[in-house]
């Protein structure tokens, strides 16, 4: 099937206005009778819900969370990027655009790149109107700072709850479109199965958390908006509940999954600590402004961090790169972080870790202003290691943040599947094979506020005519029957292991050999071991209770049974992608200093996988990627 | 180090429901207090037991999801700290830690330790907006805010929503949480608009909700995870009282 990604024509900097000028619309009148369904309530779900629910469609929002407000979104904490150019600095649309393009390693697309840094500007304003209290200079207006690999301050931030504010915000927009009953808010309601009916996504099947009930629920138009899988880690920087499911569900009912091993590896999370680790805490990015990372230069050193004179430190990422210094992208701070510890110069109990010291920084401009841009990290650093930041170096280790990876989405956000659209983290459509600092945000409101409001009305202008879709159909039967068999099967292994035991044991296969180095073999062995793990998982799971219930060992389980499957697609996706692109390395393939090294003649497209049903390999699609205004070149940040 | 874990069991919103005792030995003086609940559960289901509810979700400290109270304290006996953000160093070898949900009258348990805050959410969407529809946004920069507001209004806007405010407080009173968002809004030119609607809509809920009055006990600051500062409670007032006149005026 050819993949038509539906980039409108035109030079790159027009594209966007030209098809906003252009694209259908629906009336208003016609839009109460268009039902819309939106799965999850994060950045990306709560800006849609809000503005599709404005401009008078009716909206059904579902989350699995106690309420809205508590999405993963909720978590991001250094800011968000705009080109305002507040700074007077040089930055610009297109400069905001090629930084994330470098930045991805030339594996996203141009148009819906140039499109995200254009809408950027606007994500500001809406947001300081919403109330969104950013951090401001003495004169009044926003302050800005800057983050890793790029070369201006476009970052704008609120403290290091960046997240929380902007979540806060899209949340408040969404509450007063509840109020005025045009948003219909589902809370403890997770989404376990999408209704296809011909050929058209129409509804979703929904589980409340409280009852067990299962529901049934129709829609015009269904949105995923249910962020990313890096638990498929088992020890990510996400929150617990964070799962593919609804995106893994849409996958087997025909939807393309979109590089599924790229996976962002984050330089900055605070060390593992012990077997009963249930998830790792990301420092912001943002420390690298004014932590410096390093080393000893000799292996083993055991010293205090304060024993080991600055001639024998390495400050290993302002030696290798001196123009970006401790301020390279993710991946490339990440992977130098882990040649430090597999060199045998890692810090701490376990040798994996490097420090993060802000001693210079401290005595430059004084405790207080470090204190007021970072204070709220340094207090939970504090709180988790019992140590202070103040007086003794950060120690930080790489750790699973962000999947790149996700539906494949044209221009207009709609998965293959007409009707079925997925925005922010959940699509894998802007980011390449790595994203800068800021941008997640960014992405997440962009699709929200300013593309699916538009590009949604294409498709919907088609569907005036259809009138309500009824939940009493055959394709809901059969969705609602699915479900059901395999909450009984899950209920019925009645085996001797707990979830959490299965989730580790992916973990650790899925870190070992799918994590921040891949080589063919371990790939190889890595879906051997994950078939033997399913096949374990559905006869020996043990879940306590009923499936009536409020039960969260179930709720992990249907979590825990689809990232087996997509750990197993990762490691192929990673397996076939023969070069190293941005956060997937491939040990095999590599600059003589270490470098990824692309294959921009056989790898610059986007590989697009097609489920073909129950353990059976998915068939790959390639979507082309064309590069009509920037140059492909070896990404340097030295 | 061993505990013994005293812990509020309680099947649904019907079921009258009481403590049961567990012991944990071997707990991780570097865990947090929510992994030390996890083995508890994964011992649980090895003796074929129910596991215990709670919630939880991005343990960072941030969701606002976890709220048990924890030897009488909401969130513990640790200041400006959630639940998630507590850790085992905190407690002694052999102590007895008595766990309950949090108890509001209108935060229901629903299971075990986790309870219904939806009230929370019907306070909000009865006025915690600003009336701004996507797009109509004038330029960021085109209303400079004093940076002391601006900082002031992103303390209170710094809320978590987890209700510890409510539970601590001998009346059952959200007038922090109200008072957090009212004050957020408050501060900012963006807010003025909508003020005097916004605090009177949005305490007819609180008090429709059965949350109870302040009497200025300051509990709610004591415990709240973020220190949010009960001067937002008389700011709440304050716009209460100055939204009353406006309206008597009109």
């Amino acid at each position: 099937m050819a993949l038509d990604s539906k980039i409108p024509s035109g030079p790159l900097g027009e594209k966007w206005s030209q098809y906003k000028s252009s694209v259908k619309l629906v009336n208003p009148a016609n839009k109460k009778k268009i039902d819309i369904i939106v799965i999850g309530t994060g950045l990306a779900g709560a800006s849609a819900a809000a503005s599709l629910g404005e401009l008078g469609y009716k909206v059904k929002a579902f989350c699995f969370q106690d309420s809205a407000r508590r999405a993963h979104s909720i978590a991001a904490q250094g800011g968000i990027n705009a080109a305002k150019n507040y700074r007077n600095d040089g930055d610009s649309v297109y400069r905001l655009f090629y930084d994330t393009i470098k930045g991805g390693d030339y594996r996203s697309r141009e148009g819906n790149v140039h499109r995200l840094a254009e809408v950027s500007v606007n994500i500001i304003d809406q947001c300081v109107a919403q109330g969104v209290p950013f951090a401001r200079e003495y004169s009044g207006l926003l302050d800005n700072r800057s983050f890793g690999g790029v070369q201006v301050s476009r970052t704008f931030y609120a403290r290091g709850q960046t997240g929380q504010q902007l979540l806060l915000g899209a949340y408040s927009a969404l509450n007063r479109q509840v109020k005025e009953k045009a948003v219909d808010l589902f809370t403890r309601h997770e989404m376990v199965e999408v209704v296809i009916e011909n050929g058209k996504a129409r509804g979703v099947i929904v589980r409340d958390l409280i009852t067990g009930e299962i529901q049934r629920h129709a829609a015009h138009a269904v949105v995923l908006a249910t962020g990313g899988y890096g638990n498929v880690f088992f020890l990510s920087t996400n929150a617990m509940g964070c799962n593919t499911t609804a995106i893994w569900k849409a996958h087997k009912k025909g939807a393309f999954f979109g590089n599924p091993c790229f996976t962002q590896i984050h330089p900055t999370c605070i060390p593992v600590h012990g077997e009963y680790q249930s998830k790792l805490t990301l420092m912001s990015e943002s420390l690298r402004n004014d932590g410096r990372v390093w080393v000893s230069k000799s292996k083993g050193d055991k010293r205090k961090p304060q024993d080991i004179p600055e001639e024998e430190r390495d400050y290993y990422l302002e030696r290798k790169y001196p123009s970006f210094g401790n301020l390279v992208p993710r991946d490339i701070a990440s992977r130098a972080a882990k040649e430090a510890c597999d060199d045998g110069r890692g810090v701490g109990e376990t040798g994996m870790a490097v420090y993060l010291d802000f001693a210079d920084a401290i005595k430059k401009y004084g405790q207080n202003v470090i204190s007021e841009r970072y204070g709220n990290l340094f207090e939970m650093y504090e709180k988790i290691t019992g140590e202070d930041p103040y007086k003794t170096p950060m120690m930080i280790y790489p750790a699973v943040h962000y999947t790149m990876g996700g539906l494949w989405v044209d221009y207009n956000l709609m998965t293959n599947v007409p009707g079925m659209y997925a925005t922010g983290e959940c699509n894998f459509s802007d980011h390449g094979a790595n994203r800068l600092g800021a941008s997640a945000l960014m992405q997440g409101l962009a699709d929200g506020y300013f593309v699916l409001p538009y590009t949604i009305g294409d498709y919907l202008s088609g569907e005036i005519l259809t009138g309500k879709i009824k939940t009493e159909s055959a394709a809901f039967d059969e969705a609602e029957k699915n479900v059901r068999a395999v909450i009984d099967k899950l209920m019925n292994v009645k085996g001797t292991k707990s979830v959490d035991f299965y989730h580790r044991k992916l973990g650790k296969v899925m870190w070992d050999k799918c994590g921040m180095a891949r080589n063919a073999k371990g790939l190889t062995d890595a879906i051997e071991e994950i078939k033997k793990i399913k096949t374990e998982f559905w006869s020996d799971v043990k879940i306590p209770g009923t499936a009536n219930e409020l039960n969260p060992e179930l709720e992990k389980a249907i979590r825990v049974a689809d990232f087996i499957e997509l750990g197993e697609l990762m490691c192929r996706d990673a397996l076939h992608r023969e070069e190293s692109c941005g956060g997937h390395f491939r040990s095999e393939f590599q600059t003589p200093d270490g470098e990824a090294l692309r294959n921009d003649d056989k790898f610059a497209y986007v590989g697009a996988w097609e489920y073909k049903g129950e353990n059976q390999p998915q068939e790959l699609h390639k979507e082309v990627l064309v590069f009509e205004s920037v140059h492909l070149t070896q990404r340097s940040y030295k | 180090m061993k505990l013994t874990l005293k812990i509020w069991r309680q099947k649904n919103k019907s079921d009258k429901g009481g403590f049961e005792t567990y012991q944990l030995n071997n707990v991780d003086t570097h865990a947090s207090f929510l992994e030390m609940m996890d083995v508890l559960n994964e011992q649980l289901i090895e003796e074929n037991k129910i596991p215990v509810a709670f919630d939880h979700d991005c343990r960072e400290g941030i969701c606002g999801a976890c709220s048990m109270v924890i030897n009488g304290r909401p969130h513990g006996p640790l200041k400006g700290t959630t639940t998630c953000q507590l850790h085992m160093r905190h407690f002694n070898d052999g102590e007895t830690v008595t766990i309950e949900p949090f108890r509001a009258n209108a935060f229901p348990v629903l299971k075990d330790l986790v309870v219904d805050r939806t009230s929370f959410e019907r306070i909000q969407q009865a006025g915690g907006y600003v009336s701004i529809g996507t797009g109509s946004a004038p330029e960021a920069n085109n209303i400079p805010v004093n940076k002391n507001d601006s900082d002031k209004a992103f303390d209170a806007a710094a809320c978590i929503g987890c209700g510890a405010c409510v539970a601590a407080c001998k009346n059952g009173s959200a007038m922090l949480f109200v008072g957090a968002k009212v004050s957020q809004y408050a501060l900012l030119p963006q807010g003025h608009p909508e003020r005097n609607e916004r605090v009177l809509n949005m305490v007819a809920v609180m008090d429709e909700e059965g949350f109870g009055g302040c009497t200025n006990t300051g509990a709610c600051e004591a415990e709240c995870p973020k220190e949010i500062s009960v001067a937002n409670i008389m700011r709440l007032n304050r716009e209460y009282i100055s939204a009353k006149f406006a309206v008597e005026k009109e």
